[in-house]
């Protein structure tokens, strides 16, 4: 795939795009202008692109220092009239929050998209809250693609939503939508004028390719002092109303009713169930309704591509005349309430099975399995008409879903409930209904392989070979021991950025973690609260991030605790971006490159030392007296992380097998994936190892050194 | 519409750095340059430091793109304690293609665990599946010109399969539109490489 395709794409030409390229494409069909974000996985690739592509495509794109000053950013180029963009991970959300609330009121006349890249059963994040919640904070409209073809068209709706109301609009994904791939079909890219060449521009000559728009005075649309804010909210209350017609009528919003599988003639449904579902809990659904033939049971479909505000007369047209209403989405029960407070208001008698009810699992992330075995649970319970069911005895009394609760893991591996199907002469399908049942047995191999199987050795992610942090650890750990400072004396307060993989054995350095910039804000607390010794680490760009704040509040208010900035150079764990503290902005040019030491001074911290970790005498030395300063100490941990491209590769290191006592100190107090146990003994792997010395400077029997035949 | 004979489901695991999603994105662009739907989802949020990586590519209709338990129509495992892992999506009829060169976590010693053999891993296998095929992918990359081709040799053991429903020419074709021309002979050759490999076996 080339990525440039997503600027020169034509119509109608198809592309194999991921969930975040075909935002970035949505992006720049719909004209937008301005884009700026924090990277954050799942999101983190549409950043990326934008770095790569702004200058080509016409448009400003930034990363800034934090999802609350992105969404800043894009707040008012909006209100300059420009189309902006800006995105995030779900909990990028929460920083940004503070400022996305207000700027609902304000309203976004130029029209701006908002997407929050939820994570349901954490890949790579901290919880999994379902921002769909914020939208009904807010007051803004949701979008929820299922695919990638859905992403970027709902962008390009997205903007033509937010234009027409002037108000933000929630673009929702969620991990297996953001780093989905499928096949899409590019669109017209509407505005191709925004490039500007206009030599009166006070721009002229800087790098900037994009049309610049106006921001006009009016401090009753802008400035939310109180007496404004009350018209806003007012007005914001009747937006809404008119965007849940506009929902109601969306072509967004779609009925399954005609799978071409079902067998009308022979069949003919003795009930009628329906499954309202949305993004990418639909798929699932969708895939077991045609797999399993479910639509000979008389099963249909309401997906939902526009969800708030909820479409609530078109969920009633769907839900009337139907004996069951199955909900099924991610993360949390929200449209399931909505439709129950639909049926409750009208006052009909429809059971609805979802999450409240125990039918379907309140956390992780769904896939046809589950999905299959939810639906399940209800079908093979209540919907016992079909001959020749064999009732599963557990779940005899399940007419009243509650109690049947308990005896669901009973019921999802009977065989008799998968037995019972096949022999149904109603199943018009029974193979599929069968094979997809068998996913219900076990594995079904032999104990050789099951005890393999059962016994594999894990693999969590772990500092790369060469990280400047695991020297570090080690160095901080060894100068609390050097000090007589207790492991349960020692609070490690961390943040977020690859060195949280500090909290694994053997390291075991993160003993306390909210969110991004936390880390240094915890500090002040613990400093407060207890008489422990407090060290902090945060990275470079999270440093940036969030840390400066509470880093002037924890001198300001005379707490004691070290802080460690791990400057690796780069924003790693997302992937490499850049960030203030290089010499490069997210354009790939040129940038003033803030300093890390200066500011920690301007924050009035006295005690600042830049020290290279891999050093590790010096590390810790630094350690010690930073942990016996009456203040806040700053530590800055500087060696450039190990994935950025271009650096020069280091000799590697190998055991000199004639001095090695086999301790294996290094294998257990380094864990670096170069040095393993082959047969016993120590080796390290020349083609992981980066040559950074650390072994080598710990090894109490001087028995790791510099490979030199290679 | 969803159509299971006319459907394929492809799992492919291994060890962040490997070129796991690279393969991928090469075997779903082929499929899409092909006239297939094709769908495909990709688990690397900590990859690079040492994690599991898999994807997962649905060719033929499907919404979702997760596959379901014992629904691959092959795995293709990059390391072999990963294809073990991967079982949960085989059956008995899935064909089962792993490198046989193993990638032993650091982190052994810290769970007092132990890596399991590679001979074992792969007797058992065959004594519980009916195609089972190892490949020496490292040895036959690094006779290709660089160990980087590992995923080529592995692509290639992957569509030389009787049941692999795209064309080599158009995952060639894939291929080069994805990678660095620089590398395209030694890519090529290590395709050659794995796809006689299970050819002949």
């Amino acid at each position: 795939m080339d990525l440039n395709q997503l600027v020169n794409g034509k119509s109608g030409d198809k592309e194999f795009l991921l969930g975040n390229e075909a935002a970035v494409r949505g992006a720049i069909e719909a004209g937008v202008s301005v884009a700026a974000t924090y990277p954050g996985t799942p999101s983190s690739e549409i950043g990326n692109i934008l770095s790569f592509l702004a200058k080509d495509a016409g448009l400003f794109f930034e990363f800034s220092i934090n999802e609350k000053v992105a969404m800043e950013v894009a707040a008012s180029s909006a209100a300059s009239g420009l189309k902006s963009f800006t995105f995030m991970k779900h909990v990028g959300l929460n920083v940004a929050s503070d400022s996305f609330l207000t700027a609902v009121y304000t309203g976004t006349p130029g029209g701006m998209v908002v997407l929050s890249a939820d994570d349901p059963s954490m890949f790579s994040s901290q919880n999994e809250q379902d921002n769909r919640h914020y939208a009904r904070l807010a007051n803004c409209p949701v979008l929820e693609p299922s695919n990638p073809q859905e992403v970027k068209d709902m962008m390009k709706y997205g903007y033509e939503l937010s234009k027409k109301f002037s108000i933000p609009v929630i673009l929702r994904t969620t991990t297996r939508i953001s780093h989905m791939r499928g096949v899409v079909e590019l669109g017209d890219v509407e505005i191709t004028n925004n490039k500007t060449d206009d030599s009166n521009s006070i721009n002229f000559g800087k790098n900037v390719h994009w049309e610049k728009g106006f921001f006009k005075k009016n401090p009753k649309q802008f400035v939310p002092v109180p007496e404004n804010s009350m018209v806003m909210h007012e007005k914001l209350v009747s937006k809404m109303e008119d965007i849940e017609e506009l929902a109601n009528n969306s072509d967004l919003n779609f009925i399954f009713n005609s799978f071409e599988n079902i067998d009308s003639e022979n069949i003919k449904p003795k009930s009628k169930y329906g499954i309202i579902s949305s993004g990418s809990a639909f798929n699932y659904a969708y895939d077991v309704v045609v797999e399993d033939n479910l639509a000979n049971l008389g099963f249909d479909i309401l997906k939902l591509g526009f969800t708030y505000p909820f479409p609530k007369d078109l969920a009633l047209d769907f839900i009337e005349g139907l004996d069951g209403i199955f909900v099924v989405e991610e993360v949390d029960p929200i449209m399931e309430k909505e439709i129950l407070a639909i049926i409750g208001e009208i006052g009909i008698d429809i059971p609805v099975f979802g999450k409240l009810d125990g039918t379907f699992p309140l956390i992780h992330e769904f896939n046809s399995d589950i999905v299959r075995d939810s639906i399940n649970k209800v079908i093979n319970s209540s919907i016992n008409t079909i001959d020749n069911i064999n009732n599963c005895n557990n779940c005899n009394n399940s007419n009243n879903i509650n109690n049947s609760n308990n005896n669901i893991n009973n019921c999802n591996n009977s065989n008799k409930i998968n037995n019972s199907n096949n022999n149904s002469s109603n199943y018009n399908n029974s193979n599929k209904i069968n094979n997809s049942n068998n996913g219900n047995n076990d594995l079904n191999i032999n104990k050789r392989l099951k005890d393999i199987k059962d016994n594999l050795p894990s693999r969590p992610p772990t500092l790369c070979p060469g990280c400047s942090h695991r020297a570090t650890y080690f160095g901080v750990r060894r100068a609390a021991e050097e000090l007589n400072i207790s492991n349960e004396n020692l609070i490690f307060s961390s943040d977020i950025g690859c060195y949280t993989l500090g909290v694994s054995p053997p390291y075991e350095t993160t003993d306390y973690l909210l969110s991004m910039g936390s880390s240094i804000g915890d500090a002040c607390g613990f400093s407060v609260a207890t008489n422990q010794y407090i060290v902090s680490f945060i990275g470079d760009s999270t440093f940036f991030h969030g840390g400066i704040p509470p880093l002037i509040n924890g001198v300001h208010n005379k707490h004691k605790f070290v802080v460690t900035i791990l400057d690796n150079r780069t924003t790693a764990m997302t992937g490499g971006q850049p960030n203030p503290g290089l010499p490069v902005d997210g354009m790939g040019d040129q940038a003033p490159e803030i300093s890390i030491e200066e500011i920690a001074k301007a924050c009035g911290c006295e005690f600042v030392e830049i020290i290279n970790p891999m050093n590790l005498n010096k590390t810790i030395d630094t350690y010690k007296r930073a942990l016996e300063y009456e203040g806040v100490s700053v530590i800055i941990a500087k060696y450039p992380c190990t994935l950025i491209k271009g650096l020069k590769r280091k000799r590697p290191m190998v055991i000199k097998e004639d001095k090695c006592n086999n301790c294996q100190n290094c294998v257990t107090t380094l864990a670096c994936p170069a040095i393993s146990i082959v047969d016993g003994k120590v080796e390290i792997d020349d083609l992981l190892c980066k040559g950074c010395t650390v072994c080598v400077q710990m090894c109490d029997e001087k028995a790791i050194g510099v490979k030199k035949d290679i | 519409m969803l159509n299971e004979e006319n459907s394929y489901n492809i799992y492919i695991c291994g060890v962040g750095g490997q070129g796991i999603i690279k393969t991928s994105v090469i075997i779903g662009e082929a499929a899409m340059n092909e006239g297939y739907d094709v769908v495909m989802s990709e688990i690397h949020g900590m990859s690079q430091r040492g994690g599991v990586v898999s994807t997962e590519l649905r060719i033929g209709g499907y919404k979702s793109s997760i596959i379901g338990k014992f629904k691959s129509d092959i795995i293709l495992a990059f390391e072999p304690s990963e294809a073990v892992r991967a079982l949960d999506k085989a059956n008995k009829n899935t064909k089962i293609i792993f490198n046989t060169s193993p990638i032993i976590p650091s982190t052994l010693n810290q769970f007092n665990q132990t890596y399991p053999s590679v001979g074992n891993i792969t007797e058992s296998l065959n004594e519980n599946y009916g195609s089972v095929y190892p490949v020496e992918g490292e040895k036959l990359a690094i006779e290709s010109g660089s160990i980087l081709s590992l995923n080529m040799v592995l692509l290639g053991a992957a569509i030389a399969n009787d049941t692999f429903p795209l064309s080599k020419e158009s995952i060639i074709k894939s291929m080069k539109n994805n990678l660095n021309s620089k590398f395209h002979n030694m890519n090529l050759d290590a395709i050659e490489k794995g796809y006689n490999i299970v050819k002949s076996s």
